[in-house]
């Protein structure tokens, strides 16, 4: 009898932990307890299918998860379509997502032109739009859209940075700019004004091209001409290599300060002449697969190894393919402290609480920080020089306190 | 090269245009939407798929008229996707910045569209050929960056674009907004092709087909060939103009980046696949252009899935190969291939 | 003035660029009677066979000849097999049929060597000559290059039985049957002699401005129009339309500049430099429709 009543007490007791545990498993759409569904959205063709390494990277990473067991012990379903760039296809893919493949949420969906069309939807909807991949500084505003979040330094905050480091450097600044002429461009030239601040009509000329233009000569000469002293190149990679090669050939050797977005040696300095590199400042945040000082790095290791396992027809010296690897480890680890909580609002409260979180492949000092009112995860960069064939940190981490 | 285009072409497809557009149809158009709507009341038809055929009833409005204009006139262009653009951000300015109702957009878009259409076509009267093909070519190039001219910026609000805001169904009808925007579509398509069908039972219409046959003919006969011409093409850019007008209602967003150059090649290869002169054809044209890339896409997952290959596979190589096989198997458009099929068909049931 | 004349230079490097593509063009349409909208990406597919040749060791004068001979074979093999079936077709689905092999070579490109630039070394030494702070030395030689290949058309076309035989067959493909000409074969040596200057093109252009597959996609319109702006029909022609879109697009951009320095209003910069330039290359053909150096057809009615 005693016996009897012990087992039923255990027994109890049981089924008490067992609800105790489901109680604690809590799903939105999208998850369940073997999976998590992952959309994604990414420009595999059109003019800018050179990101498509990007998801093919994050794609290839959570093969990698999966193949490690998941997380939590759920395999992630990471679906990813191609907008081509171009704003309607994302919306139309985006809700594929959200409708047709129920999601539990949508990650790194690029360039600000299409996430401005997608995140008033997802927004309406509830649906977590994680870690744009865009330095837009539109994304981080939890008050009017607590579903968006941004990622890497936004390209204001860079543009400040390079604007005090001018005015603090450079003697009788007169500053040039090369810029493309669309969302991203605009974002970098408005950053580096503000931190110009009384001093933005030290911006003696503004010169703009069009991704679609087959070379930048012509707008080279016309800076130079300026007479320009310091020069900010505001370009992706193609062009700031044409960039860096054309003013070494004709001459012009102002203080060069090049946008992060290119800052990437195996495919711009070394394209562009390591002669025609040397002294350009740039601002960083991760490391560059291609320089060698990396080249005995744990990091780097375990990236190369997983380059030739799981995307080996990968570009092992694109920026693009570290860039997905350490925004998916980012990931990975939101999904790791969600648990077994997998709601949008907990997908979203993780997120928002990341305290000095590191990262593989960022460089030392750099950490991801987040809080309910901070849905910018990276804000600090180290400046760095190129010197011989590859980058030389100098200075303390930056980050833009003024605001 | 226009005059080729046509003579060669015009009648398998020509002859499948004998699309009877009787009570028959009519009803069909009206049970059809119902049927789908109480679909989606029942939950078979998810709002996403509402979307989509919104999608494939906006680009057959888009590829009929670069099938008015190409087909029936003998005229090409590789840049229809411009007055797409136009019709587009007419509509988004409208609503966005003057408060519009999205009933009253859509006819002042088609007007703009067809005054930047008749407008262009002017100058284009003197060009053939190659020359009408830059000339359309550039100006598909060209519309993305004019978007962004400096000065008309605070209109266009430059490369950042135009959020528009959907209107919600009216009258408290039951409908989700994609349900009702499906409806919107559909009607004004209809509305679209009938008007289209009767333009060329007219005077008009033969007065077209006559200067696409044979121009200096026409012009004998007494055929204004200039003025035809240059109407033509402002008709033809306001039926693609309404396309983009609810194209863009549709996204609720407008940008440069929408409108590239790629959008007037798939609206001239739905018109060239669907059927060149017929009015099936756009419709064939339209589902072509808004499935092809999905397809593409899906398959090339796939492929890659299945076969590990030494190359990154890409959905364009897909696209590639079933445009090409297309045109072998089919050179005069799915509703052409259709024709003859049937004449092969019927011609084996005769015997 | 400094400037001007840089900008000139630089212009005349475009234009090479410009140049090199439009003579592909036309070679294919004295030839064939088409526009080949693939010819942009057939030029840089074979940039890059050159460059995987260079790679593995061949230098650049070895590399192209043999890039020449392989897409000439392959211009010969794809007007057999693709364009062939499609001899009756309406010109509109050969146009498709070209959109079909432009995707392709993209897609193809993109997937075996990535979408990363690839630096190509120029085949030219860098050496000081007079006015070299105009011109930069690679392009200097693309425009020779572009020079030799026009005279070596230009020779083929009107000296040779072989060049005769073609134009003949293009002009009048019934008459040159009777002729004893074998217009199908014309019509594949002509993609064939297409491709094998496509690819002197991409060869010449791909130092200039980097090897990745978009490179020709923007070339592509503005050889179109420097093509047609020459004469369609007439190699030097094109060649000299080149070189003036190139230019005249660089002017644009430094007068757009110089009014807005010297009295601050803005009417054109970098951004409409291209528009600008189309408007005035179509206002031109709807003057002169058959180009500034082209025939005037008279059609039989």
């Amino acid at each position: 009898m005693g016996l009897c009543k012990t087992l039923l007490a255990g027994a109890g007791a049981l089924a008490l932990a067992a609800t105790a545990a489901s109680a604690q498993k809590k799903y939105d759409e999208g998850a369940s307890d073997t999976e998590i569904r992952i959309g994604h959205t990414n420009p595999y063709s059109g003019p800018a299918s050179a990101y498509g390494q990007i998801g093919k990277t994050i794609e290839a990473y959570f093969k990698m998860v999966n193949d490690k067991g998941g997380i939590n012990g759920r395999k992630i379903t990471f679906i990813t379509y191609d907008d081509g760039y171009a704003p309607p296809k994302t919306v139309e893919m985006v809700r594929k997502l959200v409708e047709e493949d129920k999601v539990l949420f949508v990650f790194q969906t690029l360039g600000t032109p299409s996430n401005t069309a997608i995140h008033k939807y997802l927004n309406g909807k509830k649906v977590p739009q994680l870690f744009v991949a865009t330095g837009a500084s539109v994304w981080g505003k939890p008050q009017e859209y607590p579903w968006t979040m941004g990622w890497q330094p936004d390209y204001q905050t860079e543009g400040i940075i390079y604007a005090k480091h001018i005015l603090a450097n450079v003697k009788d600044p007169k500053i040039a700019v090369l810029m493309q002429n669309d969302d991203y461009g605009r974002d970098y030239l408005n950053g580096f004004k503000r931190g110009l601040g009384k001093d933005a009509d030290k911006i003696v000329q503004v010169a703009t091209y069009e991704v679609a233009d087959p070379n930048i000569d012509s707008q080279i000469i016309q800076l130079k001409n300026s007479g320009a002293n310091a020069f900010f190149n505001i370009t992706t990679p193609k062009f700031a290599a044409l960039a860096i090669k054309k003013a070494h050939e004709i001459g012009w050797k102002p203080a060069h300060y090049l946008n992060n977005v290119s800052a990437s040696v195996g495919s711009v300095m070394k394209p562009a002449g390591l002669e025609a590199s040397q002294a350009i400042v740039t601002a960083a945040y991760l490391k560059d697969p291609t320089d060698p000082q990396f080249q005995n790095d744990a990091d780097m290791g375990t990236w190369r190894a997983f380059m030739d396992k799981y995307y080996p027809n990968g570009d092992k010296t694109s920026a693009f393919t570290t860039y997905g690897y350490a925004v998916s480890s980012t990931l990975a680890e939101v999904l790791k402290r969600a648990g077994d909580n997998l709601t949008r609002e907990n997908i979203m409260k993780q997120a928002a609480s990341l305290k000095a979180l590191e990262v593989p492949l960022l460089l030392p000092g750099i950490k991801i920080n987040t809080s309910p009112t901070d849905f910018y995860p990276i804000q600090s960069v180290r400046l760095q020089r190129f010197e011989g064939e590859t980058w030389q940190l100098f200075g303390d981490v930056l980050s833009n306190e003024a605001d | 090269m226009a005059d080729t285009v046509a003579s060669r072409n015009g009648t398998p497809a020509a002859s499948a245009a004998g699309f009877v557009w009787g009570y028959r149809y009519g009803l069909l158009l009206v049970v059809l939407p119902l049927l789908l709507i109480a679909g989606g009341k029942a939950g078979f038809v998810s709002n996403f798929q509402f979307l989509q055929l919104s999608l494939m009833i906006v680009y057959a409005i888009a590829v009929l008229g670069l099938n008015l204009l190409t087909g029936f006139n003998g005229q090409i262009s590789l840049g229809h996707g411009a007055f797409f653009a136009a019709g587009a951000y007419t509509a988004a300015i409208l609503i966005d910045q003057h408060n519009w109702p999205l009933w009253a957009t859509l006819p002042m878009a088609a007007l703009v569209c067809f005054f930047a259409g008749y407008l262009f076509g002017l100058p284009a009267l003197r060009l053939e050929g190659h020359y009408l093909a830059l000339a359309t070519f550039a100006l598909a190039v060209a519309v993305p960056q004019i978007l962004k001219y400096r000065h008309l910026e605070p209109i266009t609000k430059g490369v950042m674009g135009i959020n528009v805001f959907k209107s919600d169904p009216p009258f408290g009808l039951p409908l989700s907004t994609d349900q009702w925007m499906f409806l919107v579509v559909l009607a004004v398509a209809a509305f679209m092709f009938w008007i289209a069908r009767n333009l060329l039972d007219s005077r008009t219409g033969r007065a077209l087909i006559a200067i696409r046959d044979h121009s200096m003919a026409a012009s004998t006969m007494g055929i204004n060939v200039a003025h035809y011409k240059a109407v033509v093409f402002g008709i033809s850019a306001l039926y693609t103009g309404l396309a983009g007008a609810l194209h863009g209602v549709i996204f609720e967003f407008v940008s440069p980046d929408s409108f590239r150059f790629e959008l007037s090649i798939a609206i001239l290869v739905g018109a060239v696949v669907g059927g060149i002169a017929s009015l099936p054809g756009a419709v064939i044209g339209g589902v072509f252009v808004q499935v092809i890339e999905k397809y593409a896409d899906a398959l090339t997952k796939q492929i890659s899935a299945a076969v590990q290959l030494p190359l990154e596979l890409d959905p364009w190589l897909i696209y590639g190969i079933v445009l090409i096989a297309l045109m072998y198997a089919m050179p005069t458009g799915i509703v052409g291939g259709m024709a003859v099929l049937w004449r092969r068909l019927k011609a084996m049931r005769g015997l | 003035m400094e400037q001007l004349l840089q900008q000139v230079g630089a212009g005349l490097a475009n234009g090479a660029i410009y140049a090199s593509l439009a003579l592909a063009l036309v070679m294919i349409f004295v030839s064939t009677n088409h526009i080949n909208f693939a010819q942009g990406e057939m030029a840089m597919f074979s940039a890059y066979i050159a460059w995987q040749f260079m790679e593995w060791g061949l230098s650049f004068w070895l590399a192209l000849p043999l890039v020449m001979a392989l897409s000439f074979t392959t211009g010969v093999v794809i007007e057999r097999t693709i364009l062939r079936p499609l001899h009756g077709a309406p010109v509109l689905s050969v146009v498709v049929v070209f959109i079909g092999l432009l995707t392709i070579f993209h897609a193809l490109a993109g997937g075996i060597w990535t979408y990363t630039i690839k630096a190509v070394p120029s085949p030219f030494p860098e050496v000081a000559f007079p006015g070299s702070g105009y011109i930069g030395s690679h392009q200097l030689g693309m425009i020779g290059v572009t020079v030799i290949v026009l005279i070596a058309l230009f020779t083929f076309f009107r000296f040779t039985p072989l060049g005769l035989a073609m134009r003949a067959a293009a002009q009048n493909p019934a008459s040159a049957r009777l002729a004893g000409i074998s217009v199908d074969w014309m019509l594949a040596l002509g993609w064939g002699l297409a491709a094998a200057v496509g690819a002197v093109a991409g060869c010449m252009v791909a130092p200039a401005v980097y090897l990745e597959p978009n490179m020709m996609a923007s070339i592509l319109l503005y050889g179109f129009a420097g093509a047609l702006v020459g004469g369609i029909s007439s190699p030097g022609g094109a060649v000299a339309g080149g070189f003036i879109v190139g230019v005249l697009e660089n002017l644009i951009a430094y007068l757009g500049n110089v009014v807005e320095r010297t009295t601050g209003l803005y009417i054109v910069g970098n951004g409409e430099k291209l528009t600008v330039a189309l408007v005035i290359v179509i206002a031109v053909l709807t003057l002169k429709p058959s180009g500034l150096f082209g025939h005037v057809t008279v059609e039989r009615v």
